[in-house]
């Protein structure tokens, strides 16, 4: 697929970096002059702007966490007054008084780029008929992709959020050759095809974009093959921008590629702060480097992945981010092992044969901790012999040894009797006493 | 091309430059704009080896030129028109076009100064019909022209320019900036400092702006036209009555 912004997304590591070091300077510059929160947390912290010379040295800002948001409610950390604004969204406010974000007329016009070039990566052209089925409201979703997808030359149809029937209707009359919403939205309209026996050759759907919750890799090919369509990953979070942030590449679905020119991206170990090297799994942190109405530095996503700085094969220089599947505040700390369920699953997953339907039992007998793995084995391999399942059970335990340090039983079960599970979290029964994890405190 | 990191300049014990990086790529026309005291005359002479950065690095072309005296810095491919022009006023214009290729050696000059003088010529053709004249009597577009083509005689990869409106009437000035907008044509780099914003960022391909020793902003010369800090600061739309009531 046609790169949109080649100069910047093939660049070289070292001028990007520069590029970066010298966005984070004016980022920090113009902070310090017009956010009071920062200017009072860099004068409790003793730092001047001038102190980040390196873009190592963005280990020294302190970090932003949603409650400053929300402590901030709703304009304190904006950085230029309301009629510099052009546009306001907000998150949804489920969880707690909603965190309010704000973008000029050039956040806007960034805003369109970044998503423009998320699309592109995702197989977006100027041909395409593109489906929105986000919300259209607060939220930044739709508005980010619309955007996007007008910024390529494509044909938008804010359809909204509606009924499976009524987007397949819209899908099938319009010939929406795309489409970008949820996961379940997706799912829904797969299912709804099916219970309505619609033929997928009456539509013309090519591609899809997915986002805003956890999706695993079952639940991709399920899309895939229901629709017919090759679907893409991308990262959304409204403090930050809102979509545009990263996105999969159709090529090589391997990570999703950050648009570093804008963000800066860090990964750190939840608990102690401390920043992880590359490949490393973690919290992810991002600084903004362009951002005008609300620059916002060292975001706590609680978000977890890992970063890759190596070129992908796809053109790109821009570093990868691992997709997301669960947030620090599933992490589990087994024997003073830290560690997300997602990561469990992809051990597993990389052994042939076995299906990453799992399940992680955390018990405690006799004042020391017990981890079982119990993992479902496909029919096929259960005709199989016994040595064969042995070497199978052998292997995967060793990998988690190996690759997580965790020290567990593990158990083949049969077929179906985990089945599929929506969220890596959900597949940790942790029968610990409350302080042994650190799952508490959940929102 | 030309890539500085985090310079920080002192003139004695007060910090001019703090902690300001930058890049120009080869074959741009980067411009930086600020008011006055904002440091970037200073940048400029950090550039050209006429100071020395306490921290930070400056490299050219992949080499690290910071702190070297200003000499090295010309024959490594950086050549600055200053600021007031500074030409000999009583030599004449070919006589000022030579100082420019001062550096090089007798064999050097034979070689080349015929083909050089014809090209600065060729860039501002009025200097051709002064060549005897005393550089004291040009007007001040002319004087600036001499300014400019005389840097351009070491050959230079990377040209430095420090208010080359200033002082200059406007139609002079757009005389001049025609002429910097050319040479990208000519494969030349430049780097430009303004006060006048809107010109420069008329010619700029991208810009820096910059506040009492810092860089605030970024950005491609579109970009920063549309930003409404940089229009009230520096293209003057109302600055005084919309930004100094905060």
């Amino acid at each position: 697929m046609p790169i949109w912004n080649a100069s910047i997304e093939t660049k070289p590591r070292a001028e990007l970096e520069q590029l970066q070091l010298e966005r984070l300077q004016a980022t920090l510059n113009r902070i310090w002059e017009s956010v009071p929160f920062y200017r009072r947390r860099f004068e409790e912290l003793g730092l001047m702007p001038e102190h980040i010379r390196s873009l190592e040295d963005v280990r020294l800002l302190p970090f932003t966490v949603k409650d400053d948001l929300r402590t901030g409610y709703p304009y304190d950390l904006f950085a230029l007054p309301l009629r510099e604004v052009v546009r306001i969204h907000a998150s949804s406010g489920a969880t707690g008084q909603p965190t309010v974000v704000g973008y000029t007329k050039n956040d806007l016009r960034n805003w369109g780029e970044l998503v423009a070039r998320v699309l592109s990566a995702g197989g977006a052209t100027k041909d395409d008929v593109i489906q929105i089925s986000f919300s259209y409201g607060l939220l930044t979703d739709a508005f980010g992709f619309h955007q996007g997808a007008e910024e390529i030359g494509a044909s938008v149809i804010p359809v909204s959020a509606g009924a499976p029937e009524q987007q397949i209707k819209i899908m099938r009359d319009f010939r929406s050759t795309a489409l970008i919403g949820t996961p379940t939205d997706a799912l829904r309209i797969a299912e709804a095809l099916e219970e309505h026996g619609i033929a997928l050759s009456s539509l013309h759907l090519r591609w899809g974009m997915f986002g805003s919750a956890p999706w695993p890799e079952a639940v991709r090919a399920r899309i895939e093959t229901m629709l017919g369509i090759s679907a893409t990953d991308n990262y959304s979070i409204s403090e930050v921008m809102g979509p545009g942030v990263s996105g999969e590449c159709e090529e090589n679905k391997d990570g999703l590629h950050i648009n570093e020119d804008h963000f800066l991206c860090e990964v750190i170990d939840p608990e102690s702060g401390e920043v992880l090297p590359a490949g490393r799994t973690g919290e992810l942190v991002i600084t903004t480097l362009t951002k005008e109405a609300l620059p916002i530095l060292r975001y706590r996503t609680r978000d977890v992945t890992s970063l890759n700085p190596e070129p992908c094969s796809c053109g790109r220089t821009l570093a990868r981010m691992a997709r997301v599947f669960s947030r620090t505040d599933d992490m589990l700390v087994v024997g003073g092992v830290k560690l997300f369920p997602s990561q469990i699953g992809e051990v597993l997953m990389q052994v042939e044969g076995v299906e990453p339907h799992y399940r992680v039992i955390l018990e405690e007998v006799g004042g020391t901790e017990r981890v079982e793995v119990q993992v479902e084995v496909s029919s096929a391999l259960l005709t199989g012999d016994m040595r064969h399942l042995l070497k199978i059970q052998q292997e995967l335990a060793q990998r988690l040894q190996r690759d997580l340090g965790l020290t567990a039983d593990l158990k083949l079960v049969e077929p179906r009797t985990i089945g599929p599970i929506e969220q890596p979290a959900q597949r940790i029964v942790d029968r610990r006493r409350p302080e042994g994890g650190s799952r508490q405190g959940r929102e | 091309m030309l890539t500085i990191t985090s310079a920080e300049t002192y003139y004695g014990n007060v910090r001019a430059l703090k902690g300001v990086s930058l890049h120009v790529n080869a074959g741009e026309i980067v411009a930086l704009i600020g008011a006055n005291g904002a440091g970037k005359t200073t940048t400029l002479r950090t550039i050209s080896g006429l100071l020395a950065p306490r921290r930070g690095t400056i490299t050219f072309g992949g080499r690290a030129i910071g702190g070297l005296p200003p000499e090295a810095i010309v024959r490594a491919g950086i050549s600055q028109a200053p600021e007031n022009r500074r030409l000999f006023g009583g030599l004449s214009v070919q006589d000022n076009l030579l100082m420019g290729a001062y550096h090089l050696s007798w064999s050097a000059k034979r070689a080349r100064l015929r083909c050089d003088l014809e090209g600065v010529y060729g860039l501002f053709p009025v200097l051709r019909e002064r060549v005897q004249q005393l550089a004291g009597t040009l007007s001040g577009g002319e004087q600036q022209m001499l300014a400019i083509a005389r840097a351009l005689m070491s050959r230079p990869r990377l040209l430095l320019l420090d208010e080359p409106s200033l002082g200059l009437a406007p139609r002079a000035v757009r005389v001049i900036f025609d002429a910097i907008a050319n040479f990208r044509l000519q494969g030349l780099t430049v780097l430009l400092v303004e006060q006048n914003a809107r010109a420069a960022l008329g010619i700029a391909d991208r810009a820096y702006v910059l506040e009492t020793g810092r860089l605030v902003m970024e950005g491609s010369a579109e970009e920063l036209l549309n930003q409404k800090e940089v229009q009230r600061a520096y293209l003057g739309r109302g600055y005084r009555q919309v930004w100094e009531e905060e």
